[in-house]
């Protein structure tokens, strides 16, 4: 179920969250509404809901328009970023809510949400209440809840940003696997940039209420349209007029022709890369990523002073 | 949406039938067709007399009641000793008590078969201020018990490794992170003690001109068809409880911030 | 020596007849009368209160009006009000001169609409916080997975207000079954019809029997202290899914 939004705008008072934002979800793909806070990713994702309604513009919903529909009959599964889950029913209960609702029969109902609990992994747990379960535990029900009423759309406000950081790592994985089995249309808010280039098809990167480009995440890196793409999406040197990848920048120990003279400041391993904390003769701080075994040629150590040169450099008009 | 109005109807409706209507009309009665008999019977020197009765009590139970709750909340909060939680329900006695129970109970023991028949305080200023300060024991308590919770005692400790007494500890550090609590308690116990009805009217024998208090007063005068007696002086006494309300609501923010 | 010895002269005068005379003094049909009236109109207007009182909470937190802040402050009327004075408000509005054509005075209803008024308070208050606290979102997912406002409210909001309401509701009742100065004026205290049993103790001993008095008001007593004890037992019950990590 693809998913259009054409101009829309959406104001709290004076402050415009959404301004003239269109933009297309493709039918089974994962996209990425990735974006600083305030950016209005939230707010996007709370209209396709229908937990706001625009000010103006349109929603729809394979090609219908739902804009004026109230979030009951969008046919969407929401997932929160603190879980939203219902504390005073078990976990069974949480998950089978959406069918009991619908007065579906009682072996549906229990078929379904056995099938639900085991595609979570969460078997065993349909008696705790969710205060008896993890952070982690609690976002795999929230999801299970969502998707037992087979939405048309799967849409997930920040929904790891409330874990720390190694279940947040396993669950982006499994969602994605997820994803490739059920295939359902699927927004995921996200601040984390790492995030949503691991997890999407699609990102589209928000800033202050409008949208700044939506690309592939090979494209959004490697074809930035502008500098706060470039800038969000990586780590940028600023030269000059131009930007430069940290990787894309060739560290030499003699001057040469189109070289600038640097000097090192700190030495980060990160395992497998070295990012190479530089100064350079005006001032400027780089930021260099080498291999271990390209640091290691050179033998660097804080205080040297050595040459920089951008192999490949991009400028914005 | 129309279910949101409606609800906000039903409330308002409700509110305005039991309290502003009838409130309303007695200040609009009053006002407008007996405001010369009113302010009469406002000078009446029974009346006067009720007013300064009621004045009396209520100058002695807050003051004690003040002093004792928040030596209460102390021992309960921060004490060490078997029964805490004895202590607690106790002074939460009070307000579990019909005021005629209140009354039965201090008659039964100062009365002429009671267990103390010596002592003089029935059908007396003292049997008011006693029945008073009992009916309006438990509010300082229960504000300042859970704000000393909240605080915890970590800023006493400070103190005390600064070198800081028991007393200089209370008076520079407790009292002052309590100060809201209490006097929000104090603004409750002076509307108790205000409205008091049940226990004093058993204990002090309702004599006109001597042992009334405003309430009793007011009983008095409607029972002796003097309507715009008894309206005077509930609109007084619900000019009290309005000050009461406003005085609660300028303190409440404050004390929910400390 | 405030609190402790007249409770204890009261318990101890009211079985100074034996355990015979208690009960003489307890099912004699005034006082059998009197109680059951007392019952049977604090619970009603408990429970009028407890759906009153939650809709005006959920009005204060949820809706926005002109005023508000007035009409919240205005719910602790009540408690600042002598009840006296409550009384006549009521008889005035509710009586013989009754501007609404309602008059009520001296009747069952008119026991009810005072206790209406001194107990309105209870449930609002403690309503109040917990509708505070409760997590829209909660809501919001529910209404995402296509359930309609009055499910919202059936299946996920009230579950999480009960707690609040019923204690507000017993709090009312405990309260009601005291009450005396608003009644006083308003019920004409006629025996077996419409007199409480507080105004009942009054005439006991206003007639000098002070002892049978005191067996029903120790009576009174014990009920005050159940339904409190019983609010805190509610309140554990059910809490109890809110325990855990």
């Amino acid at each position: 179920m693809s998913i259009a939004i054409r101009d829309v705008t959406k104001r709290f008072g004076s402050f415009a969250a959404l301004d003239g934002v269109s933009v297309d979800v493709a039918t089974g793909s994962l996209t990425a509404l990735l974006g600083p806070s305030g950016s209005g990713k939230s707010t996007l994702l709370r209209v396709i809901a229908g937990l706001e309604m625009p000010d103006s513009g349109s929603v729809a919903i394979a090609d219908e328009d739902v804009t004026r529909r109230s979030p009951q009959d969008r046919g969407v599964g929401f997932v929160f970023q603190h879980y939203a889950a219902f504390k005073h029913m078990t976990v069974w209960e949480n998950v089978a809510f959406g069918l009991k609702i619908r007065h579906r029969p009682r072996v549906e109902v229990r078929a379904r949400v056995a099938e639900l609990l085991a595609l979570v992994q969460l078997e065993g747990l349909e008696r705790r209440y969710p205060a008896q379960l993890s952070g982690g535990q609690r976002q795999r029900m929230g999801l299970a809840r969502a998707l037992a009423v087979d939405p048309h759309v799967l849409l997930l406000d920040e929904p790891f940003g409330a874990l720390d950081a190694r279940v947040r790592t396993e669950l982006r994985a499994w969602l994605r696997r997820l994803h490739d089995e059920t295939r359902t249309t699927t927004v995921i808010v996200t601040h984390d940039q790492e995030e949503a280039m691991e997890v999407a098809d699609e990102v589209v990167v928000m800033n202050r209420g409008r949208i700044e480009q939506a690309a592939g995440p090979r494209d959004l890196y490697e074809r930035p349209a502008n500098e706060f793409v470039m800038s969000f999406v990586g780590q940028v040197n600023r030269i000059g007029d131009a930007f430069v990848r940290p990787h894309d920048l060739e560290l030499v120990l003699d001057a040469g022709a189109s070289t600038r003279e640097a000097m090192v400041q700190r030495i980060v391993h990160l395992g497998f890369e070295v990012q190479v904390e530089l100064v350079r003769d005006d001032g400027a701080p780089l930021s260099v990523r080498l291999t271990r075994d390209e640091e290691e040629r050179l033998e660097l150590v804080r205080g040297d002073i050595v040459h920089v040169r951008p192999i490949r450099a991009t400028t914005f008009s | 949406m129309a279910a949101r109005l409606g609800l906000r109807l039903v409330a308002l409706f409700y509110l305005a039938a039991i309290l502003v209507a009838p409130l309303g009309l007695v200040c609009y009665r009053t006002c407008a067709h007996d405001a010369g008999a009113a302010w009469a019977a406002l000078h009446a020197h029974a009346t006067v007399h009720a007013f300064r009765v009621t004045l009396v009590a209520v100058a002695i139970a807050v003051p004690v009641n003040a002093v004792f709750g928040v030596v209460c909340a102390l021992a309960i909060v921060r004490g060490r000793f078997p029964g805490r939680g004895f202590l607690n329900a106790f002074v939460d006695l009070p307000l579990a008590l019909s005021p005629v129970v209140v009354g039965a109970a201090l008659l039964l023991l100062y009365g002429r078969n009671g267990w103390l028949p010596g002592v003089h305080v029935l059908f007396s200023l003292r049997g008011i201020v006693l029945a008073t300060t009992f009916v309006s024991l438990p509010f300082v308590a229960r504000e300042v018990v859970p704000t000393l919770r909240e605080i915890g005692d970590e800023q006493e400790q400070a103190a005390h490794t600064l070198g800081a007494s028991g007393w200089q500890t209370f008076w520079r550090v407790t009292l002052p992170s309590i100060r809201w609590a209490v006097v929000y308690g104090v603004v409750l116990t002076t509307a108790r003690c205000l409205g008091e009805y049940g226990a004093v009217a058993v204990v002090s024998g309702n004599i006109e001109g001597r042992t009334q208090t405003a309430t009793l007063a007011v009983q008095d005068a409607y029972e002796n068809l003097d309507r715009a007696g008894a309206y005077a002086i509930s609109l007084a006494l619900a000019l009290g409880a309005v000050l009461v309300l406003v005085a609660m609501s300028l303190v409440r923010p404050r004390e929910a911030r400390s | 020596m405030v609190v402790a010895l007249p409770i204890a002269a009261l318990v101890w005068s009211s079985t100074k007849g034996g355990g015979s005379g208690f009960w003489a003094a307890v099912s004699s049909p005034e006082a059998v009368a009197a109680l059951k009236l007392t019952l049977a109109v604090a619970a009603l207007a408990a429970l009028t209160n407890a759906l009153l009182g939650t809709i005006t909470a959920w009005v204060l937190i949820r809706d926005d009006f002109r005023g508000k802040p007035i009409v919240n402050a205005a719910i602790d009327l009540p408690f600042a009000l002598p009840t006296i004075v409550a009384g006549l408000l009521l008889l005035t509005f509710y009586g013989p001169r009754s501007p609404v054509g309602v008059d009520a005075a001296y009747t069952r209803t008119a026991i009810w609409l005072a206790l209406l008024f001194v107990t309105l308070p209870f449930v609002v208050r403690t309503v109040q916080p917990v509708l505070i606290e409760l997590d829209v979102e909660m809501e919001e997912a529910a209404r995402s997975l296509g359930a309609r406002p009055l499910v919202v409210f059936r299946r996920i909001v009230l579950p999480n207000i009960l707690p609040g309401i019923l204690s507000g509701l017993t709090l009312a009742f405990a309260r009601a079954v005291g009450e005396i100065g608003s009644l006083v004026l308003v019920s004409g205290n006629l025996p077996y019809r419409t007199e409480v049993a507080s105004v009942f103790i009054f005439n006991q001993l206003q007639s000098g029997n002070p002892h049978g008095a005191a067996a029903v008001a120790v009576v009174l007593l014990a009920i005050s202290f159940a339904v409190l004890l019983g609010v805190g037992g509610l309140r554990r019950r059910a809490t109890r899914h809110d325990c855990g990590r």
